[in-house]
């Protein structure tokens, strides 16, 4: 089983700190994936156009790109890449007319017809690690650490390539016990946290964040784990604003979820990088010694 | 076609050929529609609309798209798919979204001016919020 890894644009810089601590996850949990030779941008968000194909591409050659690496899998760690590859690769399982369309636009491409599995970290986990493995492997546990997993848009929908059912938060869920946190049941997991419409919003007026946060605020939740850098950015970076508007009562210092489990598992912090969170993030972990014992 | 409605004789702009390219680029048939307002229940947004999801499906039912050219309901959307998997008509209301985002921005106009934003800004954006933001809301 050969595992191919896609990294996408924003995890080489912005979200070094969801990349570098899930590589680093992973090699401690020794799994072996291999990150992709010439990979290009996903494009983000999946053309919701019925005629518009030419935005398929990107995503569409990133798969051929894996075919011919000869990948069983493709593994994202983005959600909103997994989303985007995992939706591209639907269509060309499954719309015969398209992907013959797609395949003769990319003659200097391999024919592709959805051969490759695209699979989300999380998934990858559950199905090659197995939550015992990690139970066992881990080093430090996150005592007391109150945390809730926060899904957003992608992960989930639409249904046909969510990771889990709607409503189901059950990877991360049973991540976050494996690792000895203390997962708090969150209302919010999958409200949308305003993604890209920050762009036009003035610091502090993004409420689709705001409103998440603050239910985790009215759930007594210390922390939230995420897999998406849009989701990182618009609920953990405009967190003073916020305060400032008195739409949230409390800081809810925000994390990757591979962070949390490269902690866990006695990898080294500056792997993970947390200068890219904001500063309460590490301050949290330190004040439940989780940062000390690792 | 010009009907008169609520017997005052209120122009309004009901369209077949819009209900058609409203259908096409979508994929979806806006018909479905039955008015039960799930979607908008469902809408993170909806909040901030100048028309509501529910209101926009039913203008779109009739194609009237002059109705909709000054509103901010579908440049709003995130596309997170939260009215689309609860939709009992089973209708793809994103893709309605896109579709109404689409006949705009074809006519080569952008909701957003990339180049009017602070350097400041772009400089603390990540990648993927400018990236996905500016597919959706630039032509």
């Amino acid at each position: 089983m050969k595992i191919s890894y896609y990294p996408g644009c924003t995890l080489k810089l912005k979200a070094k700190n969801l990349e570098l601590a899930g590589l680093a996850s992973l090699k401690a949990l020794g799994i072996d994936v291999e990150e992709m030779d010439r990979w290009n941008c996903c494009g983000a968000v999946y053309s919701l156009t019925d005629d518009d194909l030419i935005h398929h591409v990107g995503p569409v050659r990133n798969l051929v790109r894996a075919k011919e690496r000869g990948a069983d899998k493709l593994v994202t760690l983005c959600s909103m890449c997994y989303n985007t590859l995992a939706r591209a690769n639907q269509l060309m399982k499954t719309d015969v007319v398209k992907r013959d369309t797609i395949n003769r636009f990319m003659d200097d491409e391999i024919d592709y017809a959805g051969e490759v599995e695209v699979i989300h970290y999380l998934t990858l986990l559950e199905e090659h690690v197995g939550w015992d493995k990690i139970k066992a492997k881990v080093k430090a546990p996150l005592t007391d650490l109150k945390v809730a997993p926060y899904y957003g848009c992608t992960l989930q929908r639409p249904q046909d390539v969510g990771i889990e059912p709607m409503g189901s938060f059950r990877l991360m869920t049973r991540l976050l016990e494996a690792i000895g946190a203390t997962v708090v049941p969150f209302n919010s997991s999958d409200k949308c946290c305003g993604s890209y419409q920050v762009l036009n919003a003035p610091a502090g007026d993004n409420d689709a964040a705001a409103n998440v946060l603050k239910a985790a605020n009215q759930a007594g939740i210390e922390a939230l784990a995420t897999s998406c850098p849009l989701c990182e950015y618009n609920l953990g970076k405009q967190q003073e604003q916020f305060l400032a508007k008195s739409k949230i009562t409390a800081h809810v210092p925000t994390f990757y979820f591979t962070q949390l489990l490269a902690m866990a598992l006695g990898v080294s912090p500056e792997v993970c990088h947390f200068e890219l969170n904001d500063i309460r993030s590490l301050q949290l972990l330190e004040a439940k010694n989780i940062q000390a014992a690792a | 076609m010009t009907l008169p409605m609520n017997a005052q004789n209120v122009s309004v702009d009901v369209s077949l050929v819009s209900i058609e390219k409203i259908n096409t680029l979508s994929g979806e048939n806006v018909k479905l529609c039955m008015q039960c307002g799930t979607c908008t229940a469902a809408c993170p947004m909806a909040d901030e609309m100048d028309f509501f999801p529910r209101k926009v499906m039913h203008l779109s039912q009739f194609g009237m798209l002059s109705r909709m050219n000054d509103i901010n309901t579908y440049w709003k959307c995130a596309s997170c798919h939260s009215c689309s998997v609860r939709c009992p008509r089973g209708i793809d209301i994103a893709k309605v979204m896109e579709a109404l985002r689409q006949l705009v921005l074809r006519t080569s106009k952008n909701y957003i001016e990339p180049s009017e934003m602070p350097a400041a800004q772009i400089k603390e954006l990540p990648a993927i919020v400018m990236v996905a933001g500016f597919r959706k809301l630039t032509s």
